[in-house]
């Protein structure tokens, strides 16, 4: 393989950073120069809302790999820099020092950054903060020094919801506000939702329902939150976790086709040909749930990572990983596996009231399975959407019955 | 002080010294192969899939039921495996070997 070529991948998050481990893997000897404007070396971004906030110490800061792993495999990393300007002709980037690097692969692993919603007063709001780096979780934590004591989070999504029990653990006041009926409304089970809007209380969180923020006063010293009702709510700190938006500013100089995501093809490759996008930021298609979709994931950002190393290194693979996610909240594991996007129905297996699952299906055909402190199933859920299997529910309820993926099958559909 | 020997798929033997963490961690500090670790270290992904020596199987405790369970994700998994992100890297570990899987 030519060792005079060049990769620069933008972004050294989850996915930039397993392009790299991975084009190593796959053989390729060119260069390989990874960009990110963080400083930190990179890191494990799941922990950040969960045991990173929590610990006073660093034992949440979680590196992807060691600093020589990087020195090992010859990979360049260009720390606490900016790509400022991409040129397709030309093959280049231009990072904020003015240092120009010429290509022959270019990948974005771009992410995608916290949306803040234009609320009234929001730019003279004190202590807000989002979650999605170590700089937010630091700043968190020096506000909590500086003894506040009622934090807002707005968003009853998975990010708002690990951060409020975070926070809880902490011993802080917290109240969540969710502008619809029920906290993760994109969830397809509101049975689901009713689950963590308990646990939430029963912690002690504070929870808002139909409850958008229209304004944020800052007077005599009192921060307060104004909803759309016109309920007043103090707070000294507010924390904004109402989901994120593609970072659009390299894919845009790029001239790259768009939709909700950079679009990409089953090897993850952009509209330009040496141009791949991975992780966060792309729109790809899936073969499972026969849909264009974008994804939030760890698991996206890793597999797709694999996928452009080997289409890069010309052993080129198709891009078909079953998503799966996980949200650690008190002593509350939740492991999805799966996507409910064409589900239809659900059923739940209830082992006690701690250890459950929902079983998503579009027919009889198993789509998705929420496993609440429950890895059996989530495990039996993997394996069964894998195999775009048909199951017989009176077994699924039936807890004599053992989950596993033989005796739940439709008995006329084992070796089909 | 614990030191703990990891044998990777491509027979790399690579001796590693801990204090506090998981072994998860330190393997992947260590740059160990084969570790990935992809979840951060809560029981969440089994890509950080090992077995251990078995004649070193004495100083490990028994995996919990969730790990039983993740373990079952992977297929070649025997009697030996763990999952070394719910490992704890303490003096009780000195010695230990294990074989990486991936």
């Amino acid at each position: 393989m030519d060792n005079n070529k060049c990769c620069v991948i933008i972004g050294g998050s989850h996915g930039g950073v397993n392009v790299a481990f991975s084009l190593r893997k796959e053989g390729w000897e060119g260069k390989i120069v990874v960009v990110d404007k963080d400083p930190n070396l990179p890191y494990q971004r799941p922990p950040l809302s969960k045991t990173y906030l929590t610990v006073k110490d660093e034992s949440g800061y979680i590196p992807l790999k060691g600093e020589q792993a990087y020195t090992n495999e010859g990979i360049e990393l260009l720390l606490g820099q900016e790509v400022t300007k991409v040129d397709k002709s030309t093959q280049s980037v231009e990072l904020n020092d003015g240092t120009v690097i010429s290509y022959d692969f270019l990948v974005l692993a771009t992410g995608a950054s916290p949306i803040i919603p234009p609320i009234k007063g929001i730019d003279k709001a004190k202590h807000l903060f989002v979650m999605r780096n170590i700089q937010d979780v630091k700043g968190i934590q020096a506000a909590l020094e500086s003894g506040v004591q009622k934090v807002a989070i707005v968003g009853g999504g998975y990010i708002g919801l690990e951060t409020a029990a975070s926070l809880r653990k902490l011993g802080l006041e917290v109240i969540v506000f969710e502008r619809e009926q029920q906290l993760l409304p994109k969830v397809k089970a509101n049975v689901l939702s009713e689950f963590l809007l308990e646990l939430h209380q029963n912690n002690g969180v504070q929870i808002e329902l139909q409850s958008s923020v229209s304004e944020i006063k800052n007077e005599c010293q009192i921060q307060t939150i104004i909803t759309s009702e016109g309920k007043a709510f103090e707070c000294d700190m507010i924390i904004m976790g109402v989901g994120v938006y593609v970072n659009q500013t390299i894919s845009n100089q790029l001239e790259l086709d768009y939709n909700n995501g950079i679009t990409v093809n089953a090897y993850c490759q952009t509209s330009a040909e040496n141009i791949y996008a991975v992780g966060d930021c792309n729109t790809h298609y899936n073969a499972i749930y026969d849909q264009s979709i974008r994804l939030e994931s760890v698991q996206n950002a890793v597999d797709q990572a694999k996928i452009v190393a080997k289409s890069i290194t010309g052993t080129s693979e198709e891009y078909n990983s079953l998503p799966w996610f996980w949200s650690d909240q008190y002593d509350v594991k939740l492991q999805i596996a799966g996507l409910t996007i064409d589900a239809d129905n659900h059923i739940i297996r209830k082992e006690d009231e701690k250890k459950w699952s929902i079983w998503f299906f579009k027919g009889d055909q198993i789509r998705s399975v929420y496993a609440i402190n429950n890895a059996k199933a989530y495990v039996v859920g993997m394996k069964l959407i894998q195999q775009n299997a048909k199951l017989d529910k009176e077994k699924l309820v039936d807890l004599n019955e053992k989950l596993s993926p033989k005796t739940l099958l439709i008995q006329n559909e084992i070796n089909v | 002080m614990a030191k703990i020997t990891f044998i990777t798929k491509d027979q790399e033997s690579i001796v590693v010294e801990g204090t506090a963490g998981s072994v998860m961690e330190l393997a992947v500090q260590n740059n160990v192969k084969g570790i990935d670790g992809d979840c951060g270290g809560v029981c969440s992904c089994a890509t950080c899939h090992v077995q251990v020596d078995p004649a070193s199987a004495d100083k490990l405790g028994e995996a919990s039921e969730i790990e039983q369970d993740m373990l079952e994700l992977d297929d070649d998994a025997n009697e030996y495996s763990r999952l070394c992100c719910q490992l704890q890297v303490t003096e009780a570990l000195d010695g230990v070997v294990l074989n990486v899987v991936k």
